[in-house]
């Protein structure tokens, strides 16, 4: 339904090489590996990938979030022109919730159980505004309200546990939005959810995204999903991108073996692909021992030598999409 | 709602209460010798051994006694104790305040150190100050107290002179309000030097366990400043067991509080337990056990009832 | 991120603490778990520790043969001797005692004391706390709030109470720690046994049609042990330290006989002139309840790998 496309729009978040490290022991695995990608003013970009392809922490890392053994190492992540990662924990504060709202996967877990929900928005608008405390709880009513939480003004002072799944997930909602952001990140914001509730939230976060003018970035292992809000679409496999591109080529002309074989596991997507549904066969790399070469290629139908060798550099391949991969490139000589 | 659980709770130890007055009751009933023999001397003739047991009331069957003796401790009359002949009331009322006073003085030192230390040891988990500080707070949990009185006392009472050996008061007269103080540092550190250390190390775990939770996390998103994220996200919501066992740190203390009062003179309930042991006087002895059981009972409810505050789920579990 | 079991700290040496610490546990351990007697092993603290206290237990064990002096007997003209005084390596006491026999004899009593009266209540409290873990209902009720009236008490008044009560010596000392150890030991095996019997493993045994004998005898038991033995570890350590205080009032056994705690509170009385005759036996308190709590800090990290990271 959104993906018009609209080219000019501005870009708001540049990522460029951003990697992530974990330290395990002795050892530091790369979870994120050199990821670029950027956001732009109204649109909405879908992360795509298996668990433990590097979205959550992808998005984590875009807050700063990341804490020891964790460490973002290198890259950088431009938001309006400016890098965010020299910046320190004081001024990060004010990038978080303010310039960047997240609304987390879980939300069974992600509200405090000792906070009334009301005080838990408010929280949000009192540390970027300065407004009096009953304000923001006035506020924060009319937020419940916005995100359709039916009740508000008595629901506000009600506990977490006093909330279904979906609606903690609406609360979540309105503390990301609370201070008008100019991005939104979801991180699978429908997973924990059952199927009916999950369509009213996709629905809500969409057009709250509308009315803001905000920039979605939406992580999500779900095609569906992707489907349904993205207008862009970034690939991710083993903590690289290997794929990036405008939703309609992706669904239509996916270039990298991984998306294609991720599109055929997502059976009835589209009417006229008949292609049974296939399980990729084997498993992602285990991060503690990367193969050398494409992460895919052990997995590959048409990985050539080269593939096992050397990392394909992410390259344009048509306008609006880049691919990392050789064969897809046409490098047959290898 | 808070009312109907605090009713619920209160109902609750109604037969805790009654099991407590049972045990004592029979704890001192199983004691070994007579008390004819203590209370008219070994001189006594047999008949005015039977007379005693009858104005006593000792004749009578185990229940009869039991209500008879619950009936009086209810109101109030714990009996007349038999080394002094005083009424136990008065005996125990003014040995209770004082052992208050120990005991508020070493849960408040117990509290302040064992917070802190925990909670600095938690935000520098795994640091040089962490491990140091959990190896500490071990040996000082495996001190036992009466020995750590006797090593302070050694050190700054007999060596360095800076504080009295013992009692409450300077014998010289009334020093008032400081001189007590002055009389509390020694006992109160000695009480309260293992609890803290217990409590260090369930503050520490406490806050630990709650830095890992979910919603830490999605509080720092939404760009919360550092203390206030740790008040009202880490802290509040690792309160319910740090306060558990800071209640049932006062079981200890009272505990402990009975050997620093043995040590130091202090003239409190524990001394007066102690001594009353010593002399066989089983209605004080009752009676302090029945008191003790009582407050630590009653400081239990209590927080329960801040736990409910804190953490409304506990209301309904 | 920190990633934290509740599990994390190290033993308390503390009956109320360890109770709750392992009581929020939550299943306590798997049908399959082996003992990792290698990760133990690897604990260099707790093998210290057991090293420390295989000798102390044989020393105390041997005292008859290896005692140089008897311990209730003046030896010779020699009172306060310090430390390190030729013939008394660990001087003598206001009597002319010599502290290393004293010491060596008074280890007897003292860790009897420790170990007896845990021993007693951790089979009384896996018993109780089978039962009512497994029969529920009104059994349950009935065990666990005759139990709570135990918890009333402050653990070491009871004790004293108990002891002082009845008449005075090893027996009752050793009786008086048991029964108010009892709940403790219940309420965590109560626990422990409600973990287990929500595992799958046990509907699929009773589905096969294990009888309830075989149930409790096969399958649950030998999970609710480990735990308990954890505890029980960390509970001798205390016990020592909780029975030389009876002993220090002159609750436990009798003079001339001494354990750790009766030395100090002789020692006492010569505390300005002869601190060492104080000082000595305590420290050996502190540091054998230590060595416990090491060693059941070892063994719940050997049992428990989610609490092993340090």
């Amino acid at each position: 339904m959104a993906n018009v496309a609209v080219a000019v729009a501005e870009v708001v978040l540049e990522v460029a090489d951003l990697c992530t490290d974990f330290a395990v022991g002795r050892q530091t695995i790369r979870v994120v590996d050199r990821v670029s990608f950027s956001l732009r003013r109204g649109q909405t970009t879908a992360i795509v990938g298996e668990s433990g392809s590097g979205k959550t922490v992808t998005a984590l890392s875009l807050l700063q979030l990341i804490e020891p053994p964790g460490r973002i190492s290198g890259g950088t992540i431009r938001y309006r022109g400016r890098d965010l990662r020299p910046l320190d924990e004081t001024a990060m504060q004010q990038v978080r919730g303010a310039r960047i709202g997240m609304v987390f996967q879980d939300p069974l877990s992600s509200l405090n159980p000792s906070l009334r929900i009301g005080t838990q928005i408010a929280e949000t608008l009192l540390a970027h505004e300065r407004i009096s405390s009953a304000e923001a709880e006035r506020r924060a009513v009319e937020l419940l309200v916005r995100v359709g939480v039916p009740d508000a003004a008595a629901r506000a002072r009600d506990y977490p546990h006093h909330f279904s799944g979906g609606m903690r997930q609406r609360v979540l909602i309105a503390m990301a939005i609370a201070c008008n952001p100019e991005i939104i990140i979801a991180d699978e914001p429908t997973t924990a959810l059952d199927v009916t509730v999950q369509a009213k939230i996709l629905r809500l976060l969409h057009d709250l995204q509308q009315a803001m003018g905000a920039s979605l970035l939406m992580i999500t292992h779900d095609l569906g999903v992707v489907a349904a809000l993205a207008d862009e679409v970034v690939v991710m496999y083993a903590g690289r991108v290997v794929e990036r591109a405008d939703v309609d080529r992706l669904f239509h002309a996916p270039l990298h073996p991984y998306t294609r074989a991720l599109l055929d596991c997502a059976i009835g997507l589209d009417d006229d692909r008949s292609t049974p549904l296939t399980p990729i066969p084997g498993a992602p790399p285990d991060l503690r021992r990367r193969p050398a070469g494409c992460q895919f290629a052990p997995r590959c139908p048409v990985a050539i030598a080269k593939c096992h060798r050397l990392d394909p550099p992410l390259l344009p391949m048509n306008p609006g999409q880049d691919v990392a991969c050789f064969v897809a490139q046409g490098d047959a000589d290898g | 709602m808070l009312r109907s659980y605090l009713g619920k709770r209160l109902a609750a130890i109604l037969p805790v209460l009654f099991g407590v007055s049972v045990i004592i009751f029979l704890l001192m009933h199983l004691a070994p010798g007579d008390v004819t023999t203590v209370l008219l001397g070994p001189q006594a003739t047999e008949q005015d051994r039977v007379a005693l047991r009858h104005t006593l009331g000792l004749d009578q069957p185990l229940p009869v006694q039991y209500g008879r003796w619950l009936e009086r401790t209810a109101e109030g009359d714990f009996g007349t104790s038999i080394a002094t002949s005083l009424p136990v009331t008065a005996l125990i009322l003014p040995r209770f305040v004082n052992t208050i006073i120990l005991t508020v003085a070493s849960l408040f030192l117990a509290v302040l150190i064992g917070y802190s230390a925990g909670l600095f040891a938690a935000l520098r988990a795994r640091s040089w100050f962490d491990r140091s500080m959990m190896t500490v707070t071990l040996i000082f949990g495996s001190t036992p107290p009466f020995w750590l009185g006797l090593l302070l006392v050694l050190l700054f009472a007999l060596k360095l002179q800076w504080l009295p050996v013992s009692g409450m008061i300077d014998m010289a007269g009334d020093g008032g309000v400081l001189d007590t103080l002055h009389h509390l540092v020694l006992p109160a550190v000695t009480t309260a030097l293992a609890p803290a250390a217990i409590i260090a190390r369930m503050v520490r775990s406490s806050i630990l366990e709650s830095l890992g939770r979910p919603h830490v996390l999605v509080a720092r998103a939404k760009g919360l400043r550092r203390r206030d994220l740790l008040r009202r996200h880490v802290v509040l919501n690792a309160l319910p067991p740090i306060m558990t066992i800071t209640g049932l740190q006062l079981g200890y203390l009272l505990g402990g509080a009975l050997f620093s009062e043995v040590v130091f003179a202090w003239p409190g309930l524990g001394s007066l337990l102690y001594s009353s042991i010593t002399a066989r006087d089983m209605p004080v002895v009752q009676a302090a056990t029945l008191l003790i059981a009582l407050t630590f009972v009653l400081v239990n409810i209590l927080v329960d009832l801040v736990n409910v505050l804190i953490d409304p789920r506990l209301q309904e579990s | 991120m920190v990633t934290t079991s509740l599990s994390e700290p190290a033993a308390e040496p503390n009956a109320e603490a360890i109770a709750a610490e392992l009581g929020t546990v939550d299943a306590p351990v798997i049908a399959t778990r082996r003992w990792r007697l290698a990760a133990f092993t690897r604990d260099r603290a707790a093998l210290v520790a057991s090293i420390f206290l295989l000798i102390v237990c044989a020393a105390a064990v041997l005292a008859p043969w290896i005692s140089p002096y008897d311990p209730n007997v003046a030896s010779g003209q020699l009172r306060f001797a310090p430390p390190l005084t030729p013939g008394h390596i660990l001087g003598t006491d206001e009597q002319g005692r010599d502290m290393l026999s004293r010491l060596l004899w008074g280890g007897r009593i003292s860790l009897l004391v420790g170990l007896v009266p845990v021993a007693l209540a951790s089979a009384a409290g896996l018993v109780l706390g089978l039962v009512a873990g497994y029969a529920g209902g009104i059994i349950d009720q009935l065990i666990m709030r005759t139990l709570d009236v135990l918890f009333a008490f402050p653990m070491v008044l009871l004790a004293i109470a108990i002891a002082g009560v009845l008449t005075p010596g090893i027996s009752t000392e050793i009786i008086a720690i048991a029964v108010v150890l009892i709940p403790y030991v219940g309420r965590l095996a109560r626990t422990a046994t409600l973990g287990v019997v929500a595992m799958p493993f046990i509907e699929a045994a009773r589905a096969a049609g294990a009888s309830r004998t075989a149930l409790l005898a096969r399958y649950i038991t030998p999970n609710v042990l480990p735990p308990l033995l954890v505890y029980a570890t960390t509970l001798i350590g205390l016990m020592i330290v909780v029975g030389s205080g009876l002993s220090f009032l002159g609750l436990g056994v009798q003079p001339p006989t001494a354990d750790w705690g009766s030395m100090v509170s002789e020692g006492r009385e010569v505390l300005a002139t002869a601190p060492f005759v104080t000082l000595l036996p305590g420290l050996v308190i502190v540091v054998v309840s230590l060595a416990f709590n090491f060693i059941g800090d070892g063994l719940r990290d050997a049992l428990d790998p989610r609490s092993a990271r340090r």
